[in-house]
């Protein structure tokens, strides 16, 4: 989660990822930010987060975030 | 059939009497032969074109979800029986079975949206080729029927193959309510470009005479019939002068035709849309929104996100998406950090596959390099502003402008000015004439037909402008007041002289002061022909 954390605060430093949980219903990430933060994710994680799975309950949070990594380390 | 013919009045009118005499559990079917019997008028053979994408598109779904299915069943009865590698190498290889049926899909949807739209435009770039390389021989071109909006419901097929693909809805089976889907046809000519989980909400519901309902309805319906017929269609005639006379109109005309038809196409995109939406509303179908007060954008990103939304998302999550995060583009991603640092393979998948996305959105707009050169003039204003993001934010925090009036304004004025100067493209036949006539408004010297009486040899009376200026007026404030919530619930909440002021007032302008009627050939939607 660390990790995770710490990509995400890069992105955005002023955002409290911790905290929040709307992270695409209040458009604090685009779809530009998506695609960075799975660039990071398959760098440092070694998981790949296809298309299918870019959807606003995915991403709405650092926590919803963390288990579908969790989720797709598990299916390798 | 327009949607501004006496003729479409006529059908719509016996749609709705048929619509709620019918029992309820009929509305459904009533609107799939409503869809065919629109697309019939427009041109019988129409009708094979859209046949031809529903049931294939149907056909796969039906596959996709049965092989699902049934590997959902093996996976539970041998539970027990299979290692997790068994189980992986199996759910692989039904996800590959599932690819081939979306691909072909696909690749025939598709193929046949590209033999009917670009073929004419290929064999024009193959002649230019072979003229170039010295041949005298031509290539002709060949005499492909259109079908009336194929872009529009071509993409909600692709759109549902591709989301039954990744399981975010649930194929249909009923192939009758699936062509309901593909053909509802209010949005058949120019969207929204729904997604089969959201429409499918309210399209096959029983929908009992809601009298709310169906005055809102209607209310959306002439409001967009005031946008098309008293302010699109007006100024139209200034906007063809300007535009079609390149030797006399250039410098400040320039300037004028590009505002025009900035007003000209909001008018006519958004009327349309309202009169789609205010149609589904009148039958209780609940239509996604195409539009959120776009020329209120602080940049062109985000005016992205509030004009043509449905087609932005699309692009967003069917192109971009996949293109940006599949496994070659981040090996690409991570080739280039080793080789040319951090800061360039960062940005390898978000600039090739925004590349990707704006030649798309360029050619889906029309068959021409215009709009190619349109689409990858969004993409470097898009992608410059995402680059000098940190310098906006410097510029911001150093002088305080954050959040106040003047300089929102500006920002509005920036961006409605550099999607007008985009659009240009859009207005002139080619792109070295787009060039000329953008060049000349630096060197003509021309302002003074702004107030010389110039603009009124242009097609425009006085009373022209003074109606275009009181409906430009109504447009802004009424997008002013969205901002707090919908107008036609402020409007319903007036004493009954209010609301009847106000909505008779507006049918007897719409009435008095539309470009209709006999004799007077109302113009056919802009972006119908897409």
């Amino acid at each position: 989660m660390e990790e995770l954390l710490e990509i995400l605060q890069e992105l955005h430093p002023e955002v409290n990822f911790e905290e929040e949980e709307h992270l695409i219903d209040d458009k604090i990430l685009d779809s530009f930010d998506i695609v960075s933060i799975i660039s990071e994710i398959a760098d440092q994680f070694d998981v790949t987060i296809s298309a299918e799975h870019i959807l606003p309950e995915n991403f709405n949070s650092a926590k919803a975030l963390y288990a579908l990594i969790q989720q797709l380390e598990d299916e390798d | 059939m327009l949607f501004t013919s006496y003729r479409f009045l006529e059908f719509l009118l016996v749609l709705f009497l048929l619509y709620y005499i019918l029992p309820a559990r009929w509305q459904w079917k009533v609107l799939l032969v409503a869809g065919f019997v629109f697309y019939f008028c427009a041109n019988p053979i129409y009708c094979v074109y859209i046949a031809v994408t529903i049931f294939t598109t149907w056909y796969a779904g039906c596959k996709i979800e049965a092989l699902r299915e049934k590997s959902t069943v093996y996976l539970q009865e041998h539970k027990e029986s299979l290692s997790k590698e068994e189980r992986k190498s199996y759910k692989a290889a039904v996800k590959h079975k599932t690819w081939i049926w979306t691909l072909s899909c696909l690749l025939f949807n598709l193929g046949i949206l590209a033999v009917v739209k670009y073929t004419n435009f290929a064999i024009s770039n193959i002649n230019s080729v072979m003229k170039a390389f010295g041949s005298v021989g031509e290539l002709g071109f060949v005499d492909i029927i259109v079908p009336l909006g194929i872009s529009f419901y071509t993409f909600q097929a692709v759109g549902y193959i591709i989301d039954v693909y990744r399981g975010t809805v649930e194929a249909e089976k009923n192939i009758f309510r699936f062509a309901l889907f593909v053909s509802f046809f209010p949005q058949l000519v120019q969207g929204p470009i729904s997604r089969f989980g959201d429409l499918k909400k309210t399209l096959f519901e029983e929908h009992p005479f809601d009298k709310k309902t169906i005055c809102f309805g209607l209310q959306r319906i002439l409001w967009g019939y005031f946008k098309k017929l008293v302010i699109a269609d007006r100024i139209l005639t200034g906007v063809n002068a300007l535009i079609h006379n390149t030797d006399t109109y250039t410098g400040a005309y320039v300037f004028v035709g590009m505002l025009f038809y900035a007003l000209e196409l909001y008018a006519d995109f958004t009327g349309g849309i309202d009169i789609t939406i205010g149609i589904a509303q009148t039958m209780g179908i609940e239509v996604t929104e195409n539009f959120r007060r776009p020329y209120f954008s602080k940049n062109i990103k985000e005016y992205w996100n509030r004009w043509h939304i449905t087609m932005g998302s699309w692009f967003t999550d069917y192109i971009f998406y996949p293109i940006s995060v599949c496994k070659p583009m981040l090996k690409l991603s991570k080739f280039s950090r080793n080789h040319f640092g951090e800061f360039i393979g960062k940005r390898v998948p978000v600039y090739l596959s925004s590349f990707v996305v704006w030649f798309a959105t360029g050619i889906w707009h029309g068959a021409s390099w215009n709009f190619i050169a349109w689409g990858l003039g969004n993409w470097l204003v898009i992608m410059a502003s995402q680059e000098l993001e940190p310098l906006y934010k410097k510029f911001h925090n150093r002088f305080h402008v954050e959040g106040k009036f003047g300089f929102r304004l500006f920002q509005v004025v920036r961006t409605v000015l550099l999607m007008s100067c985009l659009r240009l493209f859009d207005c002139y036949r080619d792109v070295p004439l787009t060039f000329r006539m953008f060049g000349s408004m630096f060197t003509a010297g021309n302002w003074n037909i702004l107030w010389n009486g110039s603009l009124l040899n242009i097609g425009l009376t006085v009373t022209d402008y003074c109606i275009l200026l009181c409906g430009l007026v109504l447009l802004i404030a009424v997008s002013l007041l969205q901002r707090s919530g919908s107008v036609r619930e402020k409007i319903a909440g007036l004493p009954f002289w209010g609301r009847f002021l106000l909505w008779y007032g507006l049918f007897l302008t719409v009435l008095l002061m539309g470009a209709y009627g006999i004799g007077y050939d109302s113009s056919q939607f802009i972006y119908n022909q897409f």
